[in-house]
């Protein structure tokens, strides 16, 4: 009778406290556990968002294979991740190693350089695209950039950077790391500030230059948050997309792409749902695998 | 002399780090300043007169970008989705990682660490499924679908933020609440909420400029004008306007500051948010 009241309490307790996770863990079913289910289901059928399915296992998988469309936007998306990680992050490790110390106006360049991360895509794009328009108006070029080339004795330099194929994938890469680099600076310049400073000033005694303290000091210490700010850099330009659409209006025919824009495409503009849905999950397999070994290289440097 | 060719070196080597700094800050800014100026102009000078400060200021962009830009209903959109996601978001939230932390059920840490696994995993491509999901629900072109899926990309990383700060929450003010006769709901609202108040803001500023610049599923999910937020709304209207460009500037300007002056309030807790991200991530 003593033990049946108890695990009645037991019992009642438990549920009490499951009612608190509740909320969160119906919506996370819902629209996390469903969708991801539903997308590998869809992935194995030909849909065109309506009406019965057809089930026709890898074929999607088979055909994305070879794809060529489909394979040039991983390589754009590459490509502006690579820019990305080499000239954003460089950027924003330099503005950091600069701040790091007592300097005027410190707060002042902190506020300013993460005011590009808090616009959204579509205001930088538009922005950059009214920036970088190539048009001529009565001898005078709309876009400011183009016109500061001219007037400053450039003309040679004048380009329609979107509407070239050659030039629009590296303006967009750009731009994109003129949004983002200020993510990389506030969380280096965190990382720098944890590093004790006495470490400095005993490589200062013992005749290190700057340098070679650089090198035996900042650099190992800082691995640990090199390797975060690098996995959150692909992850972000992997999936970098709206800039995009902003930027050139679907000017370009496929020389744009990247992998969310197809995804996008084939199931608004051709209604191949299940097809979206295959794309969908080789391009969530490839990020991941590349943030697996990115996380095993920051277990190891954490280690050492 | 010795000294003196350090002091002169010391202070090249600082105006040197002061001219890259401030060339950078300047590369951050003039964009957004050319953005304003440019929607004071007129269509006929914008093109021609590239003055920092223009000869002539016309002010009638930002009236003609509200009303006829429909702006004004994008904004108040914008406002309505962020407010209710970000409330949502900390009220779901803030009770699941109180229950992971402080409460027992059994299943609880498979739960937990399916929450953290979703963090971890990056679905680029769910929106597909998630609209065949909204579509179902009958979801699609209704405010609710939206905030539900925009509360559930925010939830994930708010629990995972919250309940390490519950971790290192004192217990006594937890069982001085409880002899005071608190229940757990009790405890949850009078003690854990306000203590986690700076964990509280760091999610919803984090949160806040998510929901605010969020786009692809604005545009899958809400395809009626009406029910638009800003950043949608903005590329309905560049589409209607594009070769008006003082207007469409003055129409950037308008969605650009409001986000520019909540940054600005709570610029330290953007710091505090990343930083912790480096210390634990």
């Amino acid at each position: 009778m003593n033990s049946k009241i108890k695990a009645a309490a037991v019992f009642k307790d438990n549920a009490q406290n499951f009612f608190f996770v509740l909320p969160a863990f119906v919506i996370f079913c819902v629209f996390y556990i469903y969708p991801f289910l539903n997308m590998i289901f869809l992935s194995s059928h030909e849909w065109p968002g309506i009406g019965p399915m057809h089930f026709i296992g890898l074929q999607n998988y088979k055909e994305l294979m070879g794809d060529n469309l489909w394979w040039d936007s991983m390589a754009h998306a590459g490509y502006i991740t690579l820019i990305a990680l080499v000239f954003q992050n460089a950027l924003a490790f330099a503005l950091a190693l600069a701040c790091d110390r007592q300097i005027r106006m410190k707060r002042f360049y902190c506020i300013v350089f993460f005011i590009p991360p808090v616009l959204s895509e579509v205001v930088v794009g538009l922005i950059w695209n009214w920036i970088l328009n190539p048009e001529l108006q009565n001898g005078v070029h709309i876009g400011l950039l183009n016109h500061l080339l001219y007037t400053s004795g450039w003309p040679q330099l004048v380009h329609n950077w979107l509407g070239d194929p050659k030039t629009a994938l590296t303006t967009i890469a750009i731009v994109h790391s003129w949004k983002g680099f200020g993510w990389g600076f506030v969380m280096l310049l965190a990382g720098l500030q944890t590093i004790d400073k006495q470490l400095y000033e005993a490589a200062r005694v013992d005749g290190a230059g700057p340098w070679r303290t650089f090198i035996h000091i900042t650099l190992p210490l800082m691995l640990p948050v090199i390797l975060v700010v690098m996995i959150l850099t692909i992850l972000g330009s992997m999936q970098v997309f709206v800039l995009i659409l902003s930027m050139v209006n679907e000017g370009l025919v496929h020389h744009t792409d990247v992998p969310v824009i197809r995804i996008l495409s084939s199931m608004t503009g051709t209604n191949r749902f299940g097809y979206a849905c295959a794309e969908a999950v080789i391009f969530g397999v490839v990020l991941m695998g590349v943030s697996f070994i990115m996380k095993i290289l920051s277990d190891r440097a954490r280690q050492t | 002399m010795k000294t003196n060719r350090y002091v002169i070196w010391g202070m090249t080597q600082s105006t040197l780090i002061h001219i890259f700094l401030v060339s950078i800050a300047l590369t951050c800014l003039f964009p957004l300043f050319w953005m304003v100026r440019c929607a004071f102009m007129t269509n006929e000078t914008v093109f021609i007169d590239k003055a920092l400060i223009p000869h002539s200021l016309n002010f009638g962009n930002f009236a003609v970008a509200w009303t006829k830009g429909n702006l004004a209903v994008y904004l108040f959109n914008s406002v309505i989705y962020t407010v209710c996601v970000v409330s949502g978001i900390v009220l779901v939230s803030s009770l699941a990682a109180f229950s992971f932390s402080r409460l027992k059920f059994p299943g609880k840490n498979i739960i937990f660490y399916m929450f953290v696994a979703a963090m971890m995993i990056p679905l680029p491509g769910s929106f597909v499924a998630l609209f065949v999901l909204m579509n179902k629900l009958h979801l699609v072109n209704t405010r609710l679908g939206y905030i539900l899926c925009m509360i559930n990309v925010g939830l994930s990383m708010s629990i995972l933020l919250l309940k390490t700060f519950f971790d290192k929450m004192p217990r006594d003010l937890e069982d001085a609440a409880r002899i005071d006769g608190c229940g757990k709901i009790g405890i949850w609202w009078h003690v854990a909420l306000p203590l986690a108040r700076p964990a509280i803001a760091v999610i919803v500023i984090f949160n806040s400029l998510n929901v605010w610049n969020e786009y692809i599923l604005a545009t899958l999910l809400l395809g009626d004008t009406q029910l638009m937020p800003l950043q949608r709304g903005l590329m309905v209207f560049q589409g209607a306007n594009s070769t008006d460009y003082p207007v469409l500037m003055a129409g950037l300007t308008m969605a650009a500051l409001p986000i520019i002056g909540i940054y600005l309030a709570m610029q330290k807790y953007i710091v505090k948010g990343l930083s912790s991200e480096v210390a634990g991530g």
